[in-house]
């Protein structure tokens, strides 16, 4: 995996923001490798995905051995290994949601996109514009079905609301 | 009758009432901190003293409050556990990795009182002698995150948390830890090490009980949002007040996060124990009933992970009689209360209150289905039986709902869900993927079975010998 030629550090362009905004956070914590999971985040944040350039960048700032920074990247699911489409669509498939209609509301937004509604994990389109995802309960059962746009967070999605919702999405 | 009783969400929903500090200080906020902050010591009858520390962890202790996570453990309890003789500091964590499929309560207080959350933490803390705490939420409440970091950074502004707080020489910190989308957060020794920056891996018990080897191996408590909450109106007015509310051992209010086939979903707070299942499904003011022409099939009381109750279903529970005496008396599903004590005697749990209702027109198998993908997704790994366990339960009911189910998945289901659980792994999700599968199964084994056989049939009509069941296809040879 990591081979000579990327661990070149410098090859990641972190701005001074970023910088700044992971010293911040790094100082929450008593212990820099707490502060992991948040740097992920940030870094996340600004670029849409988290590469390997990244990992070692991070791993540089937190005093880590970059494994322990790639082990959780690959553990949780909302942080991203490549690059995902600029607005993610991520529909709740759990019990409550598939009772109010998700399943319904996922092969609308696949066939809208022309993606495959029985692909496992997250799909984007070619133009790079949408991934769509099914995700595990996002803690709004009684409004179903709910999804994500990107960070904002749509309850009682109908067929009609989807629609609107992705043709907001320039 | 059963009405809601709004004690924690008081102001959350009022017209005109907003996140902002002013609005929670115009509705009498932080006074509760204050007092406590400012506590009188108590002189006891040995001349001793009783600190104003110890006197709020006693109140909690009286007030009989339960922990509103799941497990419904008491919280007095929970933190007379604490070691306050090790010389480490002592972290508080609010658990607000809210993620049991069908729960949408902590959300709500979040989003709409931060300030109920900080001044009950600040309180806990403070009682707790704790000088460095962080919040977890789940990483897809993005907006979450952004109003609780706002909301800590008016409180710090005004000196509710931060250096020498009101004058009282006690220092707080709270920081926002975010999560990145794994239920196996939520549980407590996985959340510590999740923030310590690792995998989320379960911590065995013992020796890892947080209260004394929590984050960082520091004594640490680990409390749900609506339990904190509870301990800043507990303080406002006493245990014994807290303790008239709800019923004897249940105490209190909880907010109940009611979803699925019921006419009016939402969470609706109630005094515990003071609703039973069928107010709060049936009753206009709660879920308001079924929708038209459709009948009940069945309930699942507290959050995915709970024991699935089938309609019509008839428990034997122990009441007191005029006298005093106990009687033992069938009891409706529908008629249980709804509290800790009731549905735990009914087989059953009210974890994070969320009921999950299912009508008739709900194919039964397919809901488990879709409930044991869940686990499977979210099973960390880390024990075997929990690991390969969840997945094949989730395999086997796939093939059931995809045409290729056997009449032997039933009791292939069973056979597995029994073999996880008690004591074969680290954590408790092991019981809570058994938990819906043995139910499900169990309660609706017709169903399963009926499945099973048709797609055999309709395979054997095909003449396709390969897709026969194991044991049929044994039996040939």
């Amino acid at each position: 995996m990591i081979n000579q030629n990327n661990l070149n550090v410098m090859s990641f362009n972190a701005s001074k923001e970023l910088e700044a905004e992971v010293d911040e956070l790094i100082s929450h914590y008593p212990v820099k490798r707490a502060a992991s999971l948040m740097v992920l985040h940030a870094i996340q944040e600004k670029f849409g995905w988290i590469s390997q350039d990244a990992i070692l960048w991070a791993a540089r700032k937190l005093e880590l051995p970059p494994i322990n920074l790639f082990e959780i990247l690959t553990f949780y699911p909302m942080l991203r290994q490549q690059p995902m489409g600029r607005y993610q669509l991520k529909v709740c498939r759990t019990l409550s949601c598939a009772l109010g209609g998700a399943y319904g509301l996922h092969r609308h937004l696949c066939d809208r996109l022309g993606l495959d509604a029985h692909a496992h994990g997250p799909q984007t389109t070619k133009d790079g514009r949408f991934t769509v995802e099914f995700v595990e309960c996002l803690a709004s059962c009684g409004t179903a079905p709910v999804m994500m746009c990107n960070d904002h967070f749509h309850e009682g999605v109908t067929l009609e609301k989807a629609d609107a919702i992705t043709s907001a999405c320039k | 009758m059963a009405q809601e009783y709004k004690l924690i969400l008081k102001h959350a929903d009022a017209p005109g009432y907003g996140r902002d500090l002013d609005s929670y200080l115009h509705h009498g906020g932080y006074q509760t901190l204050g007092k406590a902050l400012h506590m009188p010591a108590r002189d006891l009858p040995d001349g001793k003293k009783m600190t104003a520390q110890e006197q709020i962890r006693e109140e909690v202790k009286i007030s009989g409050l339960r922990g509103r996570g799941g497990a419904g453990f008491s919280c007095g309890l929970k933190w007379s556990f604490v070691d306050r003789k090790s010389g480490k500091p002592i972290y508080l964590i609010c658990n607000a990795d809210e993620s049991e499929p069908g729960t949408f309560k902590d959300r709500q207080i979040m989003y709409k009182d931060p300030h109920q959350l900080i001044e009950g933490m600040a309180i806990a803390c403070f009682a707790n002698d704790v000088h460095l705490a962080y919040i977890y939420i789940r990483g897809e409440m993005v907006d979450g995150a952004r109003i609780l970091n706002e909301a800590l950074r008016e409180a710090r502004a005004r000196n509710f948390i931060g250096r020498n707080i009101l004058g009282s020489g006690y220092d707080l910190e709270i920081h926002v830890h975010r999560g990145a989308g794994a239920y196996i957060c939520g549980e407590e020794t996985g959340l510590i090490e999740s923030l310590e920056g690792k995998r989320p891996y379960p911590r065995i018990k013992p020796p890892y009980f947080p209260a004394v080897l929590g984050l960082w191996m520091c004594p640490t408590i680990v409390n749900n949002v609506e339990t904190l909450c509870n301990v800043k109106h507990i303080v406002a007015m006493g245990g014994n007040e807290f303790a008239r509310l709800g019923t004897p051992n249940n105490t209190g209010t909880r907010i109940v996060s009611l979803s699925g086939h019921v006419r009016k979903p939402g969470y609706y707070e109630i005094e515990v124990g003071k609703a039973t299942m069928r107010e709060l499904i049936f009753d206009p003011q709660f879920g308001g009933g079924l929708r038209d022409g459709r009948t009940l099939k069945a309930v699942i009381p507290g959050g995915s992970s709970a024991k699935v109750f089938k309609a019509g279903e008839k428990f034997k529970l122990k009441k007191k009689d005029a006298e005093g005496r106990e009687t033992l008396v069938e009891t409706d599903m529908l008629d249980l209360p709804y509290d800790f004590d009731s549905l735990a005697a009914a087989g059953s749990m009210s974890g994070s209150s969320a009921i999950i209702v299912m009508d008739d027109s709900t194919d039964i198998v397919e809901a488990l289905a879709n409930i044991s993908e869940f686990y499977a997704h979210e099973s960390c790994g880390q024990c075997t039986p929990c690991r390969e366990g969840s997945l094949w339960m989730s395999k086997t009911l796939h093939r059931l709902t995809h045409g290729e189910g056997r009449a032997g998945d039933a009791d292939y289901l069973l056979k597995i869900a029994d073999n996880i659980p008690g004591g074969r792994t680290i954590c408790a999700f092991g019981e809570a993927c058994s938990w819906p599968v043995q139910s499900f199964v169990a309660k609706f084994k017709d169903e399963f079975v009926a499945k099973g056989k048709t797609d055999e049939e309709r395979r054997a009509g095909q003449g396709n010998e390969l897709a026969k069941a194991p044991a049929e296809a044994a039996a040939h040879h």
